[in-house]
């Protein structure tokens, strides 16, 4: 095992590099960009092949392409260029197709704007992806690993998120595997079903109301029995690498009075937050979110109590509505009888900064005015 | 009191959003020069400049309806002529200019322009190309020569890039150009005919991206233009199958293509709608 300094974006493609897939199709987006400038470079060493292809919407049609003739393959993209994929995001659910995407978080225009929010990845919610956010660069690296096999098992696409520049563009200390140890985590991709002439199939056919309403309830089903694969991944990885990854991570959360809870990168923004006020006595903790889809539900109605507040940190907006990551919390408690307040915190969209001083404002403030509850709280 | 120096003005100025000035292109850049000639040939044309809007896509050369004092917009990345073509359509009053970078126009929004041009809508296209996507750092791009390095072509573009006056001429555009910013005057004087043309009109501009496609070929700003100058030749006759991009064998500059055919909208008048419609509309053309 060694060590290295890396972005975000090398910390990926290195994971891409260990995961080797056979086809990579992307088209450049600032803050991706790195990432399939690295992969375009070292793709041969492997094997594998990198084609810059015309435009997003032609990289995942492609992908969707090469995993249905049975290649591993790999795409990265950010904000426009998830937003122009849509179509074929649900297709490949659909159709039941495993891929592992890397999505550096970036806003949505009008007007532009190249900073991190969430906009870009929450808003394919309902197009049946799995949904995983990191808050560093080796989480980064470590979940495109463990994509590939979640997605490889489940049959489902994998969306790795990372913030935009703030993971992306930053450097951290990495831990770098050894191949033999990611060769024995995962396997080579045995589809089940690929385009083979040896054994002629016909893929992407109409079906009658029916059939259709059959493959759509198997969807989600296989997300509800999904967790076992989580679990198995993460267990599995444990004991080949020594991590311990989860759905979702609680910090300080048992005696808290108000619990953050966040996903991406401003986490560790948060963590830092937390340790500030338990200092000034104040009894806080947070909860990173790190699966969306599935929703770990039962997970989070373990770790948060009725007598605690929730201050939910929203990077996306369902507008007209709440925070997207609020709806999804709340859901999560209708109809448990001790159910904890919940507030609408809207934050950092497009890049604006938060400094832990900010979040220990918040915190104070709900304290002070129980009923910013029913409001949504622009910061 | 104090007014002892007089006011510089830049001779474009009332065409330019001074405010927005400086711009974000680098030192050695073609982009502005591009630009430049476009502002002068829309002048020179007498075109009604209050009827004259500027329509770009997302690139270094999209800037350019951020910078020009016109009515302009700045759209999604790849579709400026979608846009134009629906402002066109909505005003047929309007002159309308599509200003971006080859990326924009022939990889992303590629797809537009063939079908733009096939129905012959009245758009003048200025396409900036700097054989590759200069505003994320200098990725491969449909036009990047073959053997070219980029970002993703580290060893080397694997493929042809687009012959794009051949591309414009089957499709359908009714008149095609190709010059390079050292051919100042007679890119200017083509892109006043592209405007007065009436129909799709093209014109490719050959342009340095010293900062990425220069640095990763060995080629600075002066090398290029040297480039621009030696190794190409101007033939107003050539056929557009012999414009292939290959600086080995020499360059052909020139306009291609001038000729006539009924637009999108004489089209769909006469085959669609009704006659005391068209009638009523008469006095716009
Ligand atoms: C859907 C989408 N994909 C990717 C991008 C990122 N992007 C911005 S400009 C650009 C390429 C620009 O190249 P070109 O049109 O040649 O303009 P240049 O900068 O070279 O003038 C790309 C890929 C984007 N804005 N939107
Ligand atoms: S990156 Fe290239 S195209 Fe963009 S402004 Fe600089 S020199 Fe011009
Ligand atoms: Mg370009």
């Amino acid at each position: 095992m060694s060590k290295d300094m890396m972005t975000g974006s090398d910390a990926v493609a290195l994971g891409v590099k260990l995961a080797k897939p056979d086809l990579i199709f992307a088209y450049p987006i600032t803050p991706q960009t790195h990432i399939v400038e690295t992969l375009s470079e070292i793709a041969p060493s492997w094997g594998g092949r990198f084609i810059n292809v015309e435009s997003e919407f032609s990289a995942i049609a492609s992908c969707l392409g090469a995993v249905s003739a049975g290649s591993r393959a790999f795409t990265a993209t950010s904000s426009h260029g998830l937003l122009l994929m849509h179509e074929v995001l649900h297709w490949f659910v659909g159709a039941r197709m495993p891929l592992v995407m890397v999505n550096a978080n970036r806003a949505i225009g009008s007007p532009w704007n190249i900073w991190a929010d969430q906009s870009d990845s929450l808003a394919q919610r309902d197009t049946g992806w799995l949904q995983i956010y990191c808050e560093t660069c080796q989480e980064a690296l470590d979940t495109v690993i463990q994509g590939y096999y979640i997605s490889e098992k489940l049959l489902l696409p994998v969306m790795v998120m990372i913030d935009g520049f703030i993971i992306s563009h930053t450097m951290e200390e990495v831990e770098v595997h050894e191949p033999q140890k990611v060769d024995a985590f995962l396997p080579p991709y045995a589809p089940q079903f690929k385009l083979d002439v040896d054994d002629p199939r016909s893929f992407g056919n109409a079906a009658l109301p029916d059939d259709y309403y059959r493959m759509r309830k198997a969807i989600q089903r296989t997300f509800t029995s999904g967790f076992e694969v989580f679990r198995d991944c993460h267990n599995l990885f444990e004991d080949v690498f020594g991590t311990r990854y989860d759905l979702m991570e609680a910090y300080l959360c048992d005696d808290a009075e108000t619990i953050f809870l966040v996903a991406g990168a401003l986490t560790g923004t948060t963590r830092v937050a937390v340790d500030m006020m338990r200092e000034k006595g104040m009894k806080v903790g947070l909860i990173k979110l790190r699966v969306f889809r599935p929703f770990p539900k039962h997970a989070l109605q373990k770790v948060i109590a009725g007598h605690q507040d929730v201050i939910v940190l929203n990077r996306a907006v369902s507008y007209g509505a709440q925070g997207t990551l609020t709806q999804e919390l709340r859901s999560a408690f209708y109809n448990v009888d001790d159910n904890p307040d919940i507030y609408d915190v809207i934050i950092s969209l497009g890049g604006k900064e938060v400094f832990p001083e900010i979040l220990m404002g918040v915190c104070e403030g709900i304290k002070a005015d129980p009923a910013f509850k029913d409001e949504m709280i622009w910061v | 009191m104090n007014q002892i120096k007089k006011q510089v003005k830049h001779p474009l100025d009332d065409l330019l959003r001074i405010d927005r000035i400086p711009h974000i292109w680098c030192p050695g850049c073609g982009i502005g020069t591009a630009f430049s000639s476009s502002l002068i040939a829309m002048r020179e044309s007498g075109i009604d400049l209050e009827k004259t809007v500027m329509v770009s896509g997302i690139g270094c050369s999209g800037r350019g309806a951020g910078y020009v004092n016109l009515d302009s917009y700045h759209t999604t990345h790849g579709r400026a002529i979608p846009f134009a073509t629906g402002m066109k359509l909505a005003n047929p009053e309007l002159n309308v200019v599509v200003f971006s970078g080859d990326g924009d126009l022939f990889a992303i929004g590629g797809n537009h322009f063939i079908h733009a041009a096939r129905r012959n809508v009245d758009l003048t296209v200025i396409c900036v190309n700097n054989f590759n996507y200069g505003m994320t750092g200098g990725q491969v791009a449909a036009t990047t020569p073959l053997t070219a390095k980029t970002t993703t072509t580290p060893v080397g573009n694997p493929d042809t890039p687009f012959n794009l006056p051949l591309l414009a001429y089957a499709s359908g555009a009714t008149y095609v150009a190709r010059w390079t910013i050292l051919h100042t005057r007679d890119l200017t004087e083509s892109i006043e005919e592209a405007l007065l043309n009436r129909g799709f009109s093209f014109v490719e501009v050959l342009s340095p991206c010293p900062v990425n496609y220069g640095r990763r070929n060995k080629e600075n700003g002066i090398d290029s233009l040297k480039i621009y100058q030696d190794r190409t030749i101007i033939r107003n006759d050539a056929q557009p199958w012999e414009l292939d991009i290959d600086f080995d064998r020499g360059i052909v500059l020139g306009k291609f293509i001038q000729t006539e055919r009924p637009t999108c909208t004489d089209r769909y008048d006469n085959t669609c709608r009704p006659k005391e419609f068209i009638e009523g509309e008469k006095g716009l053309e």
